[in-house]
């Protein structure tokens, strides 16, 4: 958190919506751990992450819906399934991330 | 009333110790209970049988540094929440304004660190030398040192490489807490500081706390190379993969010399 407080900071000074998603779970060769952060806000800006780059462009689509919404959400990703196109972790790790709204200011 | 979020911001700012429990399903999914170090909290999760749940699961989770998800039951369905520690921001305590000590704050504030360069020599311990470093203090380190705050959280790194201020410097960080203290100099500096701080009536474990010759061996032999070697040390040492435990594949600096 503390690695992506200035960055924070300087966004609600700014005004802008803000969603922070954050590793509440994760196992087998999962790229970053519990507590791992990434906070993005509506106008594209993100800062931190949650796995090797491999999920963080769904998790922004997925905050955009929790910023509509104003409802949390938890999203599990897995191995992808390259048939399938899936979006997915290619180290086969598993992470469960909770993405919320960063509204209260 | 501020929100939560704000004030866990401002606890982690304040360099408070906190823990935030953040509920993920059942009755209200985001609802939030943070508690500081200080014994206070803020918020809570819904309904009350979880919330009373968590303080009371929570305690021992406080200062770990660790997140996790739990799963609580109340009134027969789970509840799942996701628990943070955040500890203090880690600090650098680097002793002797030398050239290495430009390099080692770099890489410091890299990993969050705060940083405080002391030396007792004014022309070393300047800005223009040191413009990274969060505190510059000039001054006797065994006299500036008892008043910084050495706590698990502290690394404290010796670079001035003379006994003049190491020793008495040395005293001061085997009687506080700090988590990782490094000296920089040959196996013989070692041994014959060692000898010294026995002589001074320290005992062998006090002593085994010092990792010197400081740093893994990269094989470096300049500034930053040494530097990266005495942060890379840090990491390890931080990680539970101290060098000098006997399963340890890393290798300590100077080990080939």
């Amino acid at each position: 958190m503390r690695d992506i407080l200035q960055d924070i900071r300087e966004w609600q000074s700014a005004g802008e919506e803000i969603a922070l998603a954050t590793v509440v779970k994760a196992s087998g060769s999962a790229p970053r751990q519990a507590g791992a952060k990434l906070a993005v806000t509506r106008s594209g800006k993100m800062v931190g992450s949650v796995s090797g780059g491999c999920v963080e462009g769904a998790v922004f689509e997925k905050a955009m819906t929790v910023l509509d919404s104003g409802s949390p959400e938890v999203v599990h990703y897995g191995i992808s399934d390259e048939l399938a196109w899936d979006v997915g972790l290619s180290c086969g790790g598993q992470i469960d991330v909770f993405v919320e709204p960063f509204e209260d200011r | 009333m501020s929100g939560i979020h704000d004030q866990l911001l401002a606890a982690i700012e304040q360099e408070q110790g906190a823990l935030l429990a953040t509920q993920m399903s059942g009755d209200k999914p985001g609802a939030k209970l943070l508690l500081l170090d200080d014994g206070t909290s803020r918020g809570q999760l819904v309904p009350e049988a979880l919330d009373q749940q968590v303080r009371a699961d929570v305690q021992s989770m406080l200062n770990t540094g660790e997140a996790t998800s739990r799963s609580y039951e109340v009134d027969g369905a789970t509840v799942d929440v996701y628990l943070e520690s955040h500890l203090p921001p880690r600090r650098m305590v680097i002793v002797g304004a030398v050239h290495t000590a430009i390099h080692l704050v770099a890489f410091a504030r890299e990993f969050g660190c705060h940083t405080t360069v002391v030396d007792a020599r004014e022309m070393f311990a300047t800005r223009e030398r040191f413009p990274h470093a969060d505190e510059l203090l000039i001054g006797w380190p065994d006299e500036i040192m008892p008043d910084l705050n050495l706590g698990p959280q502290t690394d404290i790194v010796m670079l001035a490489h003379d006994p003049k201020f190491e020793d008495p410097a040395m005293e001061v960080a085997l009687k506080s807490r700090a988590g990782y203290i490094g000296a920089m100099g040959s196996k013989n500096t070692s041994a014959a500081r060692d000898e010294r701080l026995k002589a001074r009536g320290f005992s062998d474990e006090q002593i085994a706390r010092i990792h010197g010759p400081v740093g893994l061996n990269l094989g470096g032999k300049t500034p930053p190379e040494i530097a990266i070697s005495i942060m890379a040390e840090i990491v390890a040492v931080r990680r539970g993969k101290d060098q000098r435990a006997s399963s340890s594949p890393l290798q300590p600096a100077k080990s080939d010399q």
